[in-house]
């Protein structure tokens, strides 16, 4: 491999400035074509390795894994993958050169955020973490200095030399298990070797919220593998005991992030950016109001837990996530029959399925000119859902105010990565159905996620299909 | 160069069409068929008549156990393969017979190796159903110092057997259609599964890509008419547990 430097011509590019010298490799401004040529629209750059290929360098494994997986992945939350070179001739990775600050470069202004802030970081955080967890792959080394605010307030991840992608074998999978990550950030199973799940990302966003919330990191920087094993028992001290104006329901949201035990986690990155984003949705526990961190008995219950942990291969990343949905349902706030709410009820029930860890969203339209009615919207919709409460789901209420029905509802859809949307097929009334048909419609084209559409049985049949109901149970 | 790996293909011409069909579509420019082109199935005649025709086109076909039974069955048969092997041979010219017992074992080109079972001792048809497996195929294969591309058939899976960080093999199942990058600064070993008679519950044909010029493999599953087939198995007096195989891909 020849000596590079500006102006240097690798298959078809040429590099320009060296923009960072790391330990492990390069990253050079780049542009297509000769010295000289015009520059071209998107700006890009060129990471480049500092070992050559060869079976069993970890470092260059890395490199080969981040080319693989970035060149799979899709969408405004990773850089473009443009190029990579031979592996055993010049390696090299050129991507899109995205513009924005790194949350490290946050933290190191060292500005206090607002909670609003760290909410709107968080949720950002979380839905890129989302979007890449849909695609299959599991990042891994998550940490400020590897996500990326753009302009636009949306994050994007970088370095994937850790990841790991359901499609492709995973090349730094072994079998001692030896701990793949940055230990400040790393996840309690990833220390057991544990690659492939998706919560061990929002282990990582757990600390990366309690930096944000506090500047401090919740289980320090250790330099060996028995400091690092001190997560899988020990409390990281509460946020708001660190700082004051940190409300109960953020340190619910980090806490709950960093819970040593997987299953205790968010089960998806969409489930955490709904709580970021609906602040006064969440149950609040001890675990929000706590200043004082868990007692003895529960750290040691926790260390023998732990001396239990072993190695198990994930089952595909997308599956796993998909099994927690996000159900939403819109119900219609007037001119509905009795029946269809019935019916709406029971779809919505159906569709939470049976993994604990699914929320429920029970959204209501209303326009601009009935906002007068919002709060006994509000209440009527609580109501509806009584029936659903059930300690394994979450459930919210939101009362939408627009003129638009079938937009209110997309738009809330994708915001929150809802995976189901139920809603009545002939919903929005009886007397004005003529006028609301199309809504269903509109959604149902539209929709960012599966649509289920809800008819109505008449009294009798519902009256028959219950008792059906029951004689199968 | 775009070639097609194709194995166990066991007299189902259903399937065996399929999948050229569809290797077609891909802008395949070779074929290579490692072994068992028949037994079991109802169609040895047409099968064997298109893989000499494609044969002579440039097509590599290797020989698996199956064949080797068919062209010498075995006087009492113990196994249901061993039941058809003699079926199967009646079916076959004396031209079609002697075709089969003069195909090669293994095959070798730049950095493939190819085999219809194991590169540990190929007439001795080892089955790699896991790491031990592979990694005695692979170590075999290892005398050929360029070779880095090891794929065989025999086991009816499609499995990719790779290195770790460390040396030890790992397998990893493979996602239809998706190119796996398999660049030959590795070792990497496949098998490619069936065409036809998948036994994973599926029951879709099973072939591979590989391509040697971006150095990916792909594993696809192809659908065809196995009611087709399964009713030919019927006519022609074979037992009905092997229809129903082909109706259950199991």
């Amino acid at each position: 491999m020849t000596a590079l430097q500006e102006g240097s011509q690798i298959d078809g590019f040429t590099l320009g400035s060296c923009i960072h010298a790391g330990s492990r490799a390069s990253i050079y401004e780049v542009r297509r074509g000769p010295p000289g040529g015009a520059v071209s629209h998107v700006p890009l750059i060129m990471k480049v390795p500092h070992q050559a290929a060869g079976e069993g360098a970890a470092d260059i494994v890395s490199f080969e894994v981040e080319s693989q997986i970035l060149e799979a992945l899709r969408g405004l939350h990773v850089p473009h993958f443009v190029a990579a070179g031979d592996l055993a001739r010049q390696p090299y990775l050129v991507m899109e050169r995205v513009h924005g600050h790194t949350l490290q470069q946050t933290l190191d202004a060292g500005a206090s955020l607002t909670v609003e802030e760290i909410a709107r970081l968080g949720a950002a955080m979380a839905h890129a973490v989302h979007a890449v967890h849909q695609q299959n792959a599991v990042h891994l080394d998550l940490k400020p200095a590897n996500i990326l605010v753009r302009d636009d307030g949306n994050a994007v991840l970088l370095d994937f030399g850790l990841s790991c992608h359901a499609h492709f074998p995973d090349l730094l999978a072994e079998q001692a298990h030896r701990a793949l990550g940055t230990p400040a950030w790393i996840a309690p199973e990833q220390l057991f070797g544990v690659r492939g799940d998706p919560r061990s990302d929002l282990f990582a966003l757990g600390v990366i919220l309690y930096q944000l919330s506090t500047g401090e990191l919740p289980f320090g920087a250790p330099r060996t593998d028995k400091g690092m094993r001190e997560r899988l028992w020990m409390d990281p001290r509460p946020p708001r005991k660190l700082r004051k104006e940190i409300p109960p329901w953020l340190q619910e949201i980090i806490l709950r992030c960093l819970e040593p035990e997987a299953a205790k986690r968010y089960p998806s990155a969409a489930l955490l950016a709904f709580d970021l984003t609906n602040p006064d949705q969440i149950r609040i526990t001890a675990r929000g109001n706590n200043l004082s961190g868990t007692g003895f008995i529960t750290r040691f219950r926790r260390r023998l837990k732990a001396s239990g942990f072993h190695y198990l291969p994930s089952p595909v990343v997308s599956q796993q996530i998909s099994e927690v949905p996000i159900v939403m349902v819109a119900v219609a706030h007037q001119d509905v029959r009795e029946d269809t709410l019935y019916s709406l009820r029971q779809a919505a029930a159906r569709s939470l399925g049976t993994r604990p860890g699914a929320r429920l969203a029970c959204v209501t339209v209303i326009s601009p000119a009935e906002a007068s009615i919002q709060r006994r919207t509000l209440t009527a919709l609580q109501l509806w859902a009584t029936p659903l409460e059930s300690s394994t789901h979450q459930m919210s209420f939101h009362v939408l105010v627009s003129h638009d029905v079938a937009q209110a509802l997309l738009d809330y859809a994708s915001a929150n990565d809802v995976s189901v949307m139920v809603l009545g097929a002939a919903t929005h009334g009886v007397k004005t159905q003529r006028l609301f048909a199309t809504v269903p419609i509109k959604v149902a084209m539209n929709a960012p996620c599966t649509v289920i559409l809800v008819k109505q049985t008449h009294d009798s049949e519902r009256n028959k299909s219950n008792a059906l109901g029951e004689s199968n149970a | 160069m775009r070639l097609a790996l194709l194995s166990d293909i066991h007299s189902n011409i259903q399937a065996l069409e399929a999948c050229l069909l569809h290797a077609e579509n891909q802008s395949v420019q070779g074929y290579a068929f490692l072994g068992d082109l028949v037994g079991y199935g109802a169609n040895p005649g047409p099968v064997v008549e298109r893989l000499m025709q494609l044969a002579q086109e440039g097509a590599i076909v290797l020989k698996g156990n199956h064949d080797e039974m068919a062209v010498r069955p075995p006087e009492a048969a113990r196994t249901m393969g061993e039941l058809t092997a003699k079926w199967t041979h009646q079916q076959l010219s004396d031209e079609q017979r002697a075709w089969l017992d003069a195909l090669p074992f293994t095959h070798r080109q730049d950095t493939l190796f190819l085999v219809h079972a194991s590169a540990h001792q190929p007439e001795a048809w080892h089955y790699v159903y896991d790491e031990n497996g592979a990694q005695e195929s692979i170590s075999a294969a290892a005398q050929f110092p360029e070779v880095r591309h090891v794929f065989g058939g025999h086991v009816h899976h499609q499995a990719l057997y790779f290195r770790g960080v460390h040396a030890d093999l790992m397998k990893f199942a493979p996602q239809p259609g998706v190119a796996i990058p398999v660049a030959p600064h590795r070792q990497w070993l496949s098998t490619i599964g069936s065409v036809g008679q998948p036994r994973d519950g599926n029951t879709d044909a099973m072939y591979a890509i590989f391509d040697s010029d971006k150095w990916q493999l792909t594993f696809h599953r192809v659908p065809y008419d196995y009611y087709a087939a399964a009713a030919d198995s019927r006519s022609a007096g074979l037992p009905e547990y092997l229809a129903l195989r082909l109706e259950k891909g199991r």
